[in-house]
């Protein structure tokens, strides 16, 4: 089981994502994003940070990078693609899947751990997960997803919504809302369910001590659907 | 030739940023503002000379990199 992180100049979440993919058996490398060429694998992550210092839009230079060509060219092929937060950004801006991630509604930096719902398993990601609720971290600035009313039409008509924030209930309210995002969205898939951006990081609750281990399952029902 | 083009949030848009200057405004005693919308403002020297070729080019570089068409527009405004 291959994996690939893209480090881009500014990237900060791209050794713990290495750290997380190892630990549940995935052969990781690292890849630089003036590379052109990706090596052979099963997954492509894109991780969060601060890729090129936020500068224009959040993920917009990134977007345009040396690497992006092929991991474009290697989603379109059906490979596996997850972006996390800044990762996530670097998505949409690619056009990879739809919409835009705008500066929080009340414009303060977010960090902590929310609930997030999964809502539709029947893509590669969520697979064979034997649980609704996950509490994941979020860190960001600009988590704020927005799309315009036809595309959010498509999007619920391809079923391409991949998690919710919500309570630790499950329960799916503006009060559980922490960036402004519509209707609450805190990842999406694109049509074809092989690539998947999210705002909150798995690879952040993957030790029982430190953090909680919601992202272990994530990580474990991933790979097992990869084998 | 310099190309000045102006990148600015479409109509249904939330702009935080826009509001809370708004608000800035008005306890600064501007009472009578109805709405700040903040944009970017790109001035851009290009190596050609003729301004509509120019133009052209700083259009495709607004479509391809500098505005988000999803919640963005943007508009040439000026030739020097």
């Amino acid at each position: 089981m291959k994996s690939v992180v893209i480090t881009f100049p500014g990237s900060n979440c791209d050794r713990d994502m290495d750290v997380a993919l190892k630990k549940f058996g995935f052969k990781n490398q690292m890849v630089w994003h003036n590379d052109y060429e990706l090596p052979k694998s099963d997954l492509v992550v894109l991780p969060g940070g601060f890729s090129y210092g936020d500068y224009l839009r959040c993920g917009s230079m990134a977007a345009k990078s040396k690497i992006m060509q092929s991991v474009i060219t290697f989603a379109k092929s059906g490979g596996l693609v997850m972006g996390i937060c800044n990762g996530f950004q670097i998505l949409v801006e690619t056009g990879l899947v739809p919409g835009v991630l705008l500066r929080n509604k009340y414009l303060e930096f977010i960090c902590k751990n929310v609930f997030v719902k999964i809502d539709n398993k029947n893509n590669p990601f969520f697979k064979n997960l034997d649980k609704e609720i996950f509490e994941f971290h979020i860190a960001h600035n600009e988590g704020n997803y927005f799309c315009t009313n036809d595309q959010l039409k498509e999007i619920k008509d391809n079923n391409q919504i991949a998690i919710y924030y919500c309570n630790d209930k499950g329960k799916i309210e503006e009060n559980f809302n922490p960036n402004g995002s519509v209707e609450n969205i805190a990842g999406i898939f694109n049509k074809e369910k092989n690539v998947l951006g999210m705002m909150p990081h798995p690879e952040r609750m993957i030790d029982r001590s430190l953090s909680g281990e919601d992202g272990s399952l994530f990580f474990k029902n991933l790979i097992n659907y990869i084998k | 030739m310099k190309i000045s083009a102006i990148i600015t949030l479409k109509k249904d848009v939330l702009d935080p940023q826009g509001k809370v200057i708004h608000q800035t405004l008005d306890g600064m005693g501007f009472k009578n503002v109805e709405e700040v919308r903040q944009g970017k403002y790109f001035e851009i020297d290009v190596k050609e000379n003729d301004p509509n070729k120019a133009k052209k080019i700083v259009e495709e570089m607004c479509k391809k990199l500098l505005a988000n068409l999803v919640i963005e527009n943007y508009k040439i405004i000026g030739t020097q």
